[in-house]
Formats: structure tokens, C-alpha cells, sequence
């Protein structure tokens, strides 16, 4: 098929960036949004111009590096997949694509379409762990019994892979689905429960800090997550919030 | 605590407080006021009695417009904030795609209910406190019997204010659609009770600004 490309290009983070027209011609319908990418960034560098900029590494749907905005929709307009799962069977030729970087104050564009996302690790950093003693006298998992029930819906949210859609498709770039996944993640395990006053307050203020905004409960995120991370998981995070709010 | 109402889980949650407690007094309201399509004389003794009883006039009427208040204060900074923490908009948005539009548009709804307030409270408020604490009538009487509903009678006369009341009615029914269960969401209620509650918040959210368009336009076609 053959497709019309609007593609946001972006020299630098200081650049003002705009968006600039292409065309890709014979692109099959079994390729994979990335694929497509490739075809045409190949035809860039034969005509001596610069390649466009994107993210990606392992294209198996694991790693969340590939983050682009297609057609207004985060990952593009299917549902529980990333970019690199999205196939080009979801477009019919003749095709009109919009192609932007995730949009938001604290995912700065670097170049084209790639984004820093290194606030996340931060939230990350704040509390998104457990700390255990790991001198050779380390417990067995097996030995602190866990719930089938808690074990998956602890599994469920540790899905996560931090891509950013979420705060991409919200209307308030809320990292909402992120945090509460990954507080949740601790939140339901024993081994989540010593510091789990410390850890829901400390990854909130970082996500506070990091300029995200806030959750209106529109929903938009749970719609794009490619790992079907759920809203309760937010609520979860509330929850955990208000409990160490009146406890510290 | 104080970290708390900085926060942004902190605020998600006060501002749900602030809704419950009006969606509870809208309930109240809308309980006395179809009492006047039933029976007049009930309704001027509930609105005699909630327009002089001190503990109605000096405790819960103080909460309610700090409630009031606070709500859209912070609905503001809230809306503010959030804008501002995408700097650049995307070229193309399909909000449609994944989310409702009376969720995306809490803002406008939120607005025109609070333009339909200043009115209601012209009309109905500020003549209250006016006969009541400055011309200092607590009577309750206009020629020797109740003048509430007269008064409201009154009112609903001039179809321009119909109208708008009904417009009101129409956008708090817009922002109740999204806000009734968000409101649960924020302060972390989301569990097996969820889906029932849905119907529930749909069914209020549609019902109540419903009765109170009746009315409005009961007054109007009876007096
Ligand atoms: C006075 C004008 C008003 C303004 C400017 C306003 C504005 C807002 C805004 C900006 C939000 C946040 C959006 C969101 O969380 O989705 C909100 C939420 C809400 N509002 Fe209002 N509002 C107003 C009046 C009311 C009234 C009269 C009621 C109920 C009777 C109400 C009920 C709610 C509810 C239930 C929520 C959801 C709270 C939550 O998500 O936690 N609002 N409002
Ligand atoms: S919650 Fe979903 S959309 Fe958000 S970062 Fe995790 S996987 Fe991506
Ligand atoms: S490249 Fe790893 S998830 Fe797409």
C-alpha cells in the first residue's frame, strides 16, 4: 500500500520542531508499524537526508521503548499493543498517517520522535522497590505464603513496562496508571508491606515533582495501555496514599 | 498533613469530598423542592423551618459554600495545572478513542453550572439573607401567610429563566454523568460494588436534574 506520512521532526530538544509530509509507496499490510518506519527512514538516507529519530529496541512488546502518537492515539489505533506490535494491516492504502512524540512537560522531546522518560525512572528510584538483605542468608520466596488471588493481581500490574502511554494518552499528561501500577506491584505482596508508607508517599511527591498532572478518572490511559494495566490500580494507589497520609 | 493538601492525590481526594457533600445536598434540595409540586403548605413549612433553624442557617450553610467553593476553586487550579503540564498539543487527538466527552469536558460543564449558580443565588439567595438578616424579618410571612412559594411561583413566570435553569439542569447532568463514580475512583472505592454503582450514578446523574427541570417547568405551566 501506499501511504502519506505527517511526521513530527525535531533536530534537538531546542529546536521548535514542525511537522513535515512524506510518502512510502509498496508497503505491505504483514509489516509492523516499525517496519514500515524502517522503509521509509532507508529511503531517507538514499536521498542524502537525515533519518527520523524513534525509539525502539526489542520489537517483541517488552521493553516500552517504541513510543509513538499515530492518528491521536497512543501506539496507534489498536488496542494491547505497542508500536512495534501495531500492524500496518490496521491502515488501508492511500492512508493519511500522523506520527508525533509523546507529548508532555515531563517527557521532553530529544530529537524527532523520541522522548526522555527518565522521570520515570526517578518515580522509580523514589520507592519503586524493596530493600532486601541479600548476604547469602536470603529467605526463601516459597517460605511467606501468598494468595493466588493477591499473586496475580500483584503479577497483573507488574506488567507494566513504563512506555508512557498512559501519560501520553491522558488529557492531563497524569502519570496516574504508571505510579499506581507500580506502588500496587509491592502494595499487595508481604514483602511490599515495610515500607509501604514510605514508598506510596515518596513516589507521589517524585511524580509531583516531576510535573506530571493529575488524574480526572477520564479513563483514557486503561484504553491504551498495551499491558491492560486496569484503573484500580490507581484506586489502589489512593488508597495507599490516604492510609500513609494519616499514619505519618 | 499538610503535604497532603499539596499533593496531587490529596487534592483528587478533597475535591471528591467537597462533590460528594454537594451531591448530597442536591439530593436535600431536590427533596423539598418537588414537596412544592405536591403540596404547597409542606413546602412553605420545610423552607420556614430550614430558613431559621440556627443550626441549619449557621453550621450546615457555612459548609455548603465553603463546599461550593472550595469545589470550583480547585476544580480551577486543578484544570490549570493539568494544562500545563503538556506544553506542546498534538497536531492530531482522538480523545474520542478512548474516553468519554462529558469526562473530558468536566471543565465547561463545571463553568456553566457555576454561571447558572450566580443566578440561582441572585434569585433566591441573597433576597433570602436580605429579608431574613438585614431587613431583619424572620417571619417567614408576606400578608399574613408563608411566602415561599409564592415566591417561587413567582420566578418561574419569565420563560428566559425557565430556560436557563433548564440549560443548568442539563449541564450538571453532563457533569454528574463523569463525576458521580469518579468521585468513588478518587477516594480509592473501586471494587466488586463498581458496576452496580455505575447504573446507579448514571441513573442519578439523570434523574435528579430531570426532577428538577419538571418543576421548573411545572411552576411555569401552573401558577
Ligand atoms: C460551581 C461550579 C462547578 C465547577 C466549576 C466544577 C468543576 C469541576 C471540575 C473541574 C472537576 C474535576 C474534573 C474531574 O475530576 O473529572 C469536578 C469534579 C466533580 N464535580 Fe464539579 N464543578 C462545579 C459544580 C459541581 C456541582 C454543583 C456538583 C454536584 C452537585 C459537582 C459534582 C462533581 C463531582 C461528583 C465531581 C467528581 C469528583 C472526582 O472526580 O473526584 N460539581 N468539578
Ligand atoms: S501503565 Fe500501561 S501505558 Fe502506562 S507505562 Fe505502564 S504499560 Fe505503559
Ligand atoms: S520496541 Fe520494545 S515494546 Fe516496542
Amino acid at each position: 500500500m501506499n501511504l502519506t506520512l505527517k511526521i513530527w521532526r525535531q533536530k534537538d530538544a531546542n529546536d521548535k520542531g514542525k511537522m513535515v509530509d512524506y510518502k512510502v509507496t509498496d508497503i505491505s499490510e504483514h509489516m509492523s508499524f516499525l517496519e514500515m518506519m524502517d522503509v521509509l527512514n532507508e529511503q531517507l538516507v538514499a536521498s542524502g537526508d537525515e533519518p527520523v529519530a524513534f525509539d525502539h529496541d526489542c520489537r517483541e512488546g517488552i521493553c516500552g521503548m517504541c513510543s509513538m502518537y499515530i492518528n491521536g492515539e497512543a501506539h496507534g489505533p489498536d488496542r494491547g499493543v505497542t508500536t512495534c506490535q501495531l500492524h500496518m494491516r490496521m491502515f488501508k492504502d492511500g492512508d493519511t498517517i500522523t506520527i508525533e512524540p509523546w507529548r508532555a512537560k515531563a517527557f521532553p522531546v530529544i530529537k524527532d520522535l523520541v522522548v526522555d522518560r527518565t522521570s520515570f525512572e526517578r518515580i522509580q528510584q523514589a520507592g519503586g522497590y524493596i530493600s532486601v538483605n541479600t548476604s547469602g542468608n536470603t529467605q526463601d520466596a516459597n517460605a511467606i505464603p501468598i494468595s493466588k488471588v493477591a499473586a496475580d493481581e500483584a503479577m497483573d500490574a507488574a506488567t507494566c513496562i513504563g512506555c508512557g502511554a498512559c501519560v501520553a494518552s491522558c488529557k492531563n499528561s497524569s502519570a496516574m496508571l504508571f505510579v499506581g501500577a507500580k506502588v500496587s506491584q509491592y502494595a499487595l505482596l508481604p514483602q511490599g508491606q515495610v515500607e509501604a508508607v514510605e514508598r506510596v508517599q515518596n513516589m507521589v511527591a517524585q511524580m509531583d515533582l516531576e510535573g506530571f498532572g493529575n488524574c480526572t478518572n477520564t479513563g483514557a490511559c486503561e484504553v491504551e495501555c498495551p499491558k491492560g494495566i486496569s484503573l484500580e490500580n490507581i484506586a489502589r494507589m489512593n488508597r495507599e496514599f490516604l492510609r500513609a497520609s494519616l499514619k505519618g | 498533613m499538610s503535604g497532603f493538601f499539596k499533593s496531587s492525590i490529596g487534592r483528587k481526594v478533597t475535591m471528591a469530598l467537597s462533590a460528594f457533600f454537594l451531591m448530597f445536598f442536591l439530593l436535600q434540595h431536590f427533596a423539598i423542592n418537588i414537596l412544592s409540586v405536591f403540596s404547597p403548605d409542606t413546602f412553605n413549612e420545610v423552607s420556614h423551618f430550614m430558613g431559621t433553624n440556627p443550626l441549619i442557617q449557621y453550621a450546615l450553610q457555612p459548609v455548603l459554600l465553603f463546599g461550593v467553593i472550595y469545589h470550583f476553586v480547585m476544580g480551577f487550579i486543578l484544570e490549570f495545572k493539568n494544562r500545563s503540564a503538556r506544553v506542546v498539543s498534538y497536531a492530531k487527538n482522538n480523545g474520542g478513542a478512548n474516553s468519554t466527552w462529558v469526562s473530558r469536558n468536566m471543565i465547561y460543564s463545571g463553568l456553566f453550572i457555576l454561571i447558572f449558580l450566580i443566578i440561582h443565588f441572585m434569585d433566591f439567595w441573597i433576597p433570602e439573607i436580605n429579608t431574613k438578616y438585614i431587613v431583619g424579618d424572620m417571619s417567614g410571612l408576606h400578608n399574613g401567610s408563608f411566602r415561599y412559594f409564592h415566591e417561587l411561583q413567582e420566578k418561574f413566570v419569565p420563560i428566559w429563566r425557565v430556560a436557563l435553569y433548564c440549560l443548568g439542569f442539563v449541564f450538571l447532568a453532563l457533569h454528574l454523568l463523569h463525576g458521580f463514580n469518579s468521585a468513588f475512583q478518587s477516594v480509592g472505592a473501586n471494587n466488586k460494588y463498581t458496576n452496580g454503582l455505575k447504573g446507579f450514578g448514571k441513573a442519578y446523574a439523570i434523574l435528579i436534574p430531570l426532577g428538577f427541570i419538571v418543576i421548573a417547568l411545572f411552576h411555569h405551566f401552573n401558577h
